[in-house]
């Protein structure tokens, strides 16, 4: 009897495989193969655009690199941790503006030789500001429920973008931004001795293979997004990971387990936060300003609708959302604009009111799937993959054919029969 | 001196609409315990349902080419003259604007909880809060795509300063803003503690469950709700049109916010705590914009107080004023 329980409740390594138990999320071999030319052929693909002067896609696809980074932030406060944010916005905005501040003290400090200096300063200057912020903000809830947690990351957030506005501490400009007039703007490390020494041109076709700061910038948007993908896959799978899932579950019964859900709710607020910094500092050397109007209400809600109609939790929805999401109303201008559809270069014969009406559009629809998502598929299109055990014996398989009728199906196992209380 | 009353004036007229707006707010959470991120947008529909009443009752040229589709609503032109002439006729207007703007707008909020809430009673408690940020951006540009993203709406009553030369900005609007708001909160008050529904009402919020099995269709109370607390926030809209001269797409967002903090000061679940708490809230707002300067804090800053009021309230005393200081028992 009591050796029956034990067979049935020890899952052995052979059973597992054939059940197919996913217990641990280890990528398999081919799949890291996969994904590194994946990355190659990203690295390789604006090179092209370049040539064949269709540069707006590298542009577009920067852009949707840094949403990734701000949607896998976010991602880690929704989705592993199941704390809704409404403030993602302010963040960035921390990010952008503490990147540009100390970037501009530096590069203008420092002698032109090291100009580059600057550039790393920068990135880590976001990440500190986006930090302090994330500290304010976690004191500020440790005690709240989740639902006024969003509220106070609202209010953070209006906070941040009306303190920008009012150039407070006499550091942020005003409506105008950061005034740069003047001063040298904190130079991105190698790029003028890239774009001199890379220029091979295709004999006397007219095209060539340069390096553009475009190219640049989206190059590093991208090892930043590997970055950012890479270690937030390896928290989730962490102790760490474990800890916000169980808080998201029932913080209650995490308590109950031991888990300190202080601890775990500040740390997730934490690397989230950090996210949302390296994003905020990398957008403000891509645009070269930094106003208080980026920063509106709206840019929280554009992130939040990716990780939720994405996928909660999930990176790879948080991806595609990205690119569906943010990218969409750009792609379709874009496939209608000058330069027409990527490599084939056929412009899409979409008329300008038929553009802007889908830009326009974009919003409407967007809170009409955000309803329908949550009766639909509250999880994201592309959801989470939680790591389960299964029951590996015959009373699973009984289970499984009887579907609903599971009491019968056990019914009909020797050991209820048998009458033997376990 | 003067000037303080003049702000307290402007405080309390701010306070009534917060106080509206803000019972929307406390009711609904306190039926659901769910933030109806969708109430500032019930606001801000009221403000244009009110204006284009307004306008069909009262101008020419919407009646006009308005009865060249529906010639059946000639009558109104002939009834435009009455309420545009004699004071009588003016308030007549304004009481049928503020009724049509409250049963519409309390219309669209038992829609949104139909279709939006109800389905996802037993959803994790992520969902409902998603769907309502849902249903308030779908609204938002719902109005600015196919309405207008904003209109003038026409001053109906005197702002004439009728204190006379004591300078207390005692207008004929805000008279009839706060009156009417302290008569409706009255009115809410009785309503909620007295009648038979009220008493439901109380339960419901109280237990859903209980509630159930003592008999009350636990449904109807809760569309109830999402009818009395969106009719409110209507009213307050059409108030704000008066007010500020215009309706905007997004004219919600910042007194959504606020008055949620308003509903928070005073104890969220509290009816008398939202009423208390909005008034309060409106009263700082204008001291803060009055006298901020006097402690180094531009008027800019003045929506900055109320977050960080708000931010104070919930790590001190989250269960506000009015209410119970908010143990969680396991």
């Amino acid at each position: 009897m009591a050796e029956k329980i034990k067979e049935m409740t020890t899952p052995s390594a052979a059973t597992d495989k054939k059940k197919g138990a996913a217990h641990t999320r280890k990528t398999s071999k081919t799949t890291t193969i996969l994904l590194i030319a994946l990355v190659v052929v990203m690295a390789l693909v604006p090179f092209i655009f370049a040539a064949l002067g269709q540069e707006i896609y590298t542009r577009i696809l920067t852009l949707i690199g840094l949403y990734i980074i701000l949607a896998l932030g976010l991602n880690i406060l929704v989705g592993y941790a199941g704390q809704l944010d409404f403030g993602r916005i302010a963040f960035y905005a921390a990010g952008a503006y503490a990147g540009m501040i100390i970037g501009l003290l530096v590069a203008n400090a420092l002698p032109a030789s090291l100009a580059g200096a600057s550039f790393i300063v920068a990135i880590f200057a976001g990440v500190a500001g986006a930090a302090v912020l994330g500290g304010v903000l976690s004191l500020a809830v440790l005690r709240l429920r989740g639902d006024y947690l969003t509220i106070v990351t609202l209010g953070l957030a209006e906070i941040v973008r009306i303190s920008a506005q009012n150039n407070i501490l006499n550091l942020t400009g005003g409506a105008g931004g950061i005034p740069t007039a003047g001063k040298n703007l904190p130079h991105p490390i190698g790029l003028d001795w890239l774009q001199n020494k890379f220029y091979y041109p295709f004999g006397n076709s007219g095209y060539a293979l340069t390096f553009s700061p475009k190219v640049y910038w989206f190059l590093i948007i991208l090892v930043f997004v590997v970055i950012a993908i890479i270690i937030t896959r390896r928290q989730e799978n962490s102790r760490t990971g474990r800890a916000w899932a169980a808080l998201k579950d029932d913080d209650i019964a995490a308590r109950a387990m031991g888990i300190n859900t202080t601890k775990t709710k500040t740390s997730a607020i934490m690397m989230s936060a950090i996210w949302g910094g390296v994003a905020g500092a990398l957008f403000a050397y891509v645009q070269g300003v930094v106003s208080p109007e980026t920063f509106a209400f709206f840019g929280s809600i554009l992130v939040l609708a990716i990780v939720v109609i994405g996928g909660m939790g999930s990176t790879k929805g948080v991806i595609i959302g990205a690119v569906v999401i943010f990218g969409t109303p750009e792609l379709i201008r874009a496939f209608a604009g000058p330069s027409g559809l990527p490599f084939i270069m056929w412009q899409l014969p979409l008329s300008q009111t038929v553009v802007d009406t889908i830009s326009n559009y974009r919003n409407l629809v967007l809170g009409l799937v955000m309803v329908i998502m949550m009766a639909w598929r509250p999880d994201g299109i592309i959801p989470m993959v939680r790591p389960k055990r299964f029951l590996t014996t015959e009373a699973h398989e009984k289970i499984q054919v009887a579907g609903e009728d599971s009491v019968a199906a056990l019914a009909e196992d020797d050991l209820v029969k048998a009458g033997d209380a376990a | 001196m003067n000037y303080f009353l003049a702000q307290l004036v402007n405080g309390i007229t701010l306070g009534g609409m917060y106080a509206l707006i803000a019972l929307g707010y406390t009711m609904v959470y306190g039926v659901l315990l769910m933030i109806n991120f969708a109430h500032s947008e019930m606001f801000m529909s009221g403000a244009y349902i009110g204006l284009g009443t307004l306008l069909l009752l009262s101008n020419a040229g919407t009646q006009n080419a308005i009865c060249k589709v529906l010639p059946f609503l000639s009558f109104l032109k002939s009834l435009r003259g009455f309420f545009t002439s004699s004071t009588a006729g003016l308030i007549i207007l304004l009481v049928i604007v503020l009724a049509v703007a409250a049963v519409l707008t309390g219309g669209l909020g038992m829609l949104t909880e139909r279709f939006a809430y109800r389905p996802l009673r037993h959803a994790p408690r992520l969902a409902p809060l998603i769907s309502a940020l849902g249903v308030s951006i779908f609204l938002q540009n719902a109005v600015l795509l196919w309405i207008a993203s904003n209109k003038p709406f026409p001053h109906l009553i005197s702002v004439k300063d009728i204190s006379g030369g004591m300078h207390l900005g005692i207008t004929p609007v805000r008279i009839m803003i706060v009156a009417t708001s302290v008569l409706l909160l009255i009115a809410l008050d009785l309503f909620i503690a007295r009648t038979r529904v009220g008493k439901a009402m109380r339960a419901t919020s109280q237990d859903q469950d209980a509630s159930g099995l003592m008999g009350i269709n636990v449904n109807s109370v809760i569309a109830l709700t999402f009818f009395i607390g969106p009719a409110l926030g209507g009213i307050a809209g059409v108030f704000s049109g008066i007010y500020y001269g215009t309706v905007t797409y997004n004219m919600g967002f910042m007194p959504g916010i606020k008055s949620f903090t308003a509903a928070v000061i005073g104890g969220i679940g509290n009816l008398r705590g939202a009423m208390l708490g909005g008034f309060l809230l409106g009263f700082i707002e204008a001291m803060a914009q009055a006298y901020g300067s006097l402690i180094g804090v531009p008027a800019a800053y003045k929506d900055v107080a109320t977050f960080v009021i708000l931010i104070v309230i919930l790590v001190f005393r989250p269960g506000g004023l009015l209410g119970s200081s908010v143990v969680e028992k396991v």
